[in-house]
C-alpha cells in the first residue's frame, strides 16, 4: 500500500475583484503517492496555476486558500505557518515555473542562484552545495557546468534558463515537484527534451511531480493519473489510461478530439474545437459551468452536478452516457 | 567589467574637455571681457591695454589651451573682484559646500530609500500613505519657506539650534534637513515604484519558491534590483545640490561655493565663475561616472552593453 503524500479535498480558492468575489478554484480534490506524476490539464484561466500556487504558500497575502484537507506528508498546509511553509518550499516541495526568462534574478550568477536554494535550508557547507550544483547542472545536460556557475542569466538561451531552473527546484532533493507549464515558453523543437529530461529525473529520483500543461500528448505519455480542469472544478479524474481510454466528461471527449493522434485520426480530417468561450467565474456560480459550450447539455445541467465514477475513475456529468437528452430535446 | 569603467572613463574625459571649452567660451559670450573689464567710463587705449594685460588679443585657441593647462595645475587665474587667486577663494568655500552635499544627500537617501520600501512592501498602508504625504509636501514646499520655518522654531522659539553660520555641526543640521528634504521625494517615489515592479516579478516568486525569507527576498533579491535608478538619480541630485544650494547658503548665512558662484555672477568677476562652472560640472561627471560604476556592479547586463 503506497503512502498518500498529498491529498487535497474541497480546495476553494476565491479571489476579491472589482465587481464581486471571483471564484478561480470551486472545491477541486485530487491525492497524490509518493513516486506519482500526477498531470492537471485545462485551459488558461481553468485555476491550473492557482491550485500549485495554493499548494506552495505562495498565493500571496490577499487570497487565502480554504479547503476540507490540503495535506502533504500529513503536514497540515492550511494551518502550517511561514517559517514551516519556509522551511517546507524548495526543500521537500519545489516549483518549476512557466517563465524561464524571468524567474531566474538577473544581479546573481547561477551558481549563487544554485548555492542559495541548498543553504537556505541548512546542512550544507557552501562547498558542498556547489558541488552538488554542478551535479545537478551536469544531469540536465548543461556542458562545462563549473564554468556556467559563474554565468548570469542574460547569458544563457531559455532553454539552459529552464534547465537551470530544473536543477534549482532539485537542489535539496525534493519529494514533491510542481511544474507548472514548464515548456510553454520554450522553442517547440526544445519543448519535449526539456519535458523528457523533467519526467526521466523525476523517475530517477523516486519523486511526485504534479505536471501542469496543456500539451495531452506529453500527458498520454507520462501521467500516472490525470486531473481535467474547467472553469475552476475538477471535471474529471483518474488513472490515465481511464481518462484517455474511455473519457467520460464531454470536455474531457472534446479536448481529445482537438489533438491528432497518429494511426488514429485520418488524414485530412478537421480536428475537433470547443465552441464558445470560458463562462465569467465573478458572482455566483451554479450546476455545470461547461453546459454553455456542450452539445449534450440539457436543462439538468443546471443543477447541483453529483460526482460519479467507477473507481479511481471519476466524473461530475450527468449526461456522461451520451446525447440522450439532447436527442430528445430535438425530438 | 574594467572594460567598462576604462569605456566609461574615457567617455567622462571627454565630456570634461567639453565642458571645460564651453565654460571657457562664456567669458567671450558676454561680450568683449576687456571693454567690461575697463569699466563704462574707460577710453578706447584703456581698454586695449586692459587687453594685452589679461593676453585677450591672443588667439581664443591659445587663450583656452593657456586656461585649461593652468587649470588642471590647479591655477584659475585671479578674481577681478577680490583681486586673489581664485583657487583659494574657491577651496576655502568648497568645504562647506561639499559638507552640506554629503550631508543633504545622506539624509535624502536615508529617509527616503527605507521609506520608499516600506510603502512598496505595504501598498496602500498607513506607511504608504505616509510617505505620499511627505512627498508631496517635500514638493511643494519652496525651500526658502521651509528653511524659515525651522529657523523660526528651532533657532529662535526653541533655541536648540543656530540659526546661521558654519562653524560647528549643529550650524549644518537645519541646512542638511532643508536640502536633503527637496531631493527626497523623488528618490522616495522611484524607490518606491521599483520596488513594487521588482516585487512583482518572477524572479522574486523564485526566491520564495526557494524558502527564501521575506526579509531576504526583499534586500537581497528586490533592492539590488530596485536600487538601479535610484542610484543614477542620487548622482544627479548630488551634482546640483553641490551647484545649486544657493538658496539654502544664504538662508543660513552659510557662505559656500553656490553663495559664492551667485555673487560672483553679480559682479561680472568671469574667472571665478568660470572656475566654479568648471569644477560644478567635473563633479556632475564625477558623480555620474561613480554612479554608471557602481550600476554596473549591481546590475551584470549593464556590464556588457
Amino acid at each position: 500500500m503506497e503512502k498518500t503524500l498529498l491529498n487535497v479535498r474541497n480546495l476553494t480558492i476565491d479571489i476579491p475583484v472589482g465587481g464581486g468575489t471571483l471564484h478561480a478554484v470551486r472545491g477541486i480534490d485530487f491525492s497524490l503517492n509518493r513516486g506519482e506524476v500526477l498531470c492537471i490539464v485545462g485551459e488558461s484561466g481553468s485555476g491550473k496555476s492557482l491550485t500549485s500556487l495554493a499548494l506552495m504558500g505562495l498565493l500571496g497575502k490577499k487570497i487565502t486558500p480554504r479547503a476540507d484537507e490540503m495535506s502533504f506528508d500529513g503536514i497540515n498546509l492550511l494551518k502550517a505557518g511561514s517559517r514551516q511553509m519556509r522551511a517546507l518550499r524548495g526543500a521537500r516541495m519545489s516549483m518549476i515555473f512557466q517563465e524561464p526568462m524571468t524567474s531566474l534574478n538577473p544581479a546573481y550568477t547561477i551558481g549563487d542562484q544554485l548555492i542559495e536554494a541548498r543553504m537556505l535550508h541548512g546542512g550544507a557547507s557552501r562547498a558542498e552545495a556547489r558541488a552538488r550544483a554542478i551535479e545537478l547542472l551536469e544531469k540536465v545536460g548543461i556542458t562545462a557546468a563549473a564554468s556556467r556557475l559563474s554565468q548570469y542569466p542574460h547569458q544563457l538561451s531559455g532553454g539552459l534558463r529552464q534547465r537551470v531552473m530544473i536543477a534549482m527546484a532539485l537542489m535539496c532533493g525534493p519529494e514533491l515537484i510542481i511544474a507548472d507549464e514548464p515548456t510553454t515558453a520554450l522553442d517547440v523543437t526544445i519543448q519535449a527534451q526539456i519535458l523528457r529530461l523533467l519526467v526521466d529525473l523525476v523517475r530517477e529520483m523516486g519523486m511526485a511531480m504534479i505536471l501542469i500543461t496543456h500539451d495531452l500528448g506529453v500527458v498520454a505519455r507520462v501521467a500516472d493519473k490525470v486531473a481535467v480542469m474547467y472553469a475552476g472544478g475538477l471535471v474529471e479524474t483518474g488513472p490515465a489510461a481511464d481518462v484517455f481510454g474511455q473519457p467520460r466528461h464531454p470536455y474531457t471527449r472534446g479536448l481529445l478530439a482537438c489533438i491528432p493522434l497518429p494511426g488514429k485520426t485520418e488524414r485530412g480530417a478537421p480536428l475537433g474545437t470547443i465552441p464558445g468561450i470560458v463562462p465569467s467565474l465573478v458572482g455566483e456560480v451554479s450546476g455545470c459551468t461547461f453546459r454553455t459550450r456542450c452539445a449534450e447539455a440539457g436543462p439538468d445541467c443546471r443543477g447541483t452536478i453529483p460526482l460519479r465514477g467507477e473507481g479511481a475513475h471519476e466524473f461530475r456529468c450527468v449526461h456522461a452516457e451520451g446525447r440522450r437528452v439532447s436527442e430528445q430535446e430535438g425530438a | 567589467m574594467l572594460q567598462f569603467i576604462l569605456k566609461r572613463l574615457g567617455l567622462a574625459i571627454l565630456v570634461a574637455f567639453t565642458v571645460s571649452f564651453i565654460s571657457f567660451s562664456l567669458l567671450f559670450l558676454s561680450g568683449d571681457p576687456a571693454a567690461a573689464l575697463a569699466g563704462e567710463t574707460a577710453s578706447g587705449e584703456d581698454i586695449e591695454a586692459i587687453r594685452r594685460v589679461y593676453g585677450f588679443d591672443r588667439p581664443m585657441m591659445v587663450q583656452y589651451a593657456d586656461w585649461l593647462l593652468s587649470a588642471l595645475r590647479g591655477d584659475f587665474g585671479e578674481s577681478y573682484y577680490f583681486k586673489l587667486p581664485v583657487a583659494g577663494l574657491i577651496a576655502d568655500r568648497l568645504s562647506v559646500t561639499m559638507t552640506l552635499g554629503v550631508c543633504g544627500i545622506s539624509f535624502a537617501l536615508l529617509t527616503a530609500v527605507p521609506l520608499g520600501v516600506a510603502a512598496a512592501v505595504r501598498p496602500n498602508s498607513l506607511i504608504d500613505r505616509f510617505a505620499l504625504f511627505m512627498s508631496v509636501a517635500g514638493q511643494a514646499l519652496p525651500s526658502f519657506w521651509f528653511g524659515l520655518i525651522l529657523i523660526v522654531v528651532f533657532a529662535i522659539k526653541l533655541g536648540w539650534l543656530p540659526p546661521s553660520g558654519a562653524a560647528t555641526w549643529r550650524h549644518f543640521v537645519m541646512p542638511t534637513i532643508v536640502l536633503g528634504y527637496y531631493a527626497m521625494p523623488a528618490i522616495m517615489r522611484l524607490t518606491r515604484a521599483g520596488m513594487l515592479e521588482v516585487l512583482s516579478s518572477d524572479y522574486i516568486r523564485t526566491a520564495r519558491a526557494k524558502g527564501a525569507s521575506e526579509t531576504r527576498v526583499m534586500f537581497k533579491h528586490a533592492l539590488r534590483n530596485a536600487i538601479i535608478p535610484v542610484v543614477s538619480l542620487a548622482a544627479v541630485q548630488m551634482g546640483f545640490m553641490l551647484g545649486g544650494s544657493i538658496v539654502v547658503e544664504s538662508i543660513f548665512a552659510l557662505y559656500g561655493a553656490g553663495y559664492l558662484a551667485w555673487e560672483s555672477i553679480g559682479r561680472n568677476d568671469l574667472p571665478t565663475v568660470q572656475a566654479l562652472i568648471l569644477i560644478f560640472s567635473m563633479f556632475y561627471i564625477v558623480f555620474t561616472f561613480l554612479a554608471d560604476v557602481l550600476n554596473a556592479w549591481l546590475d551584470p547586463r549593464m556590464r556588457s552593453s
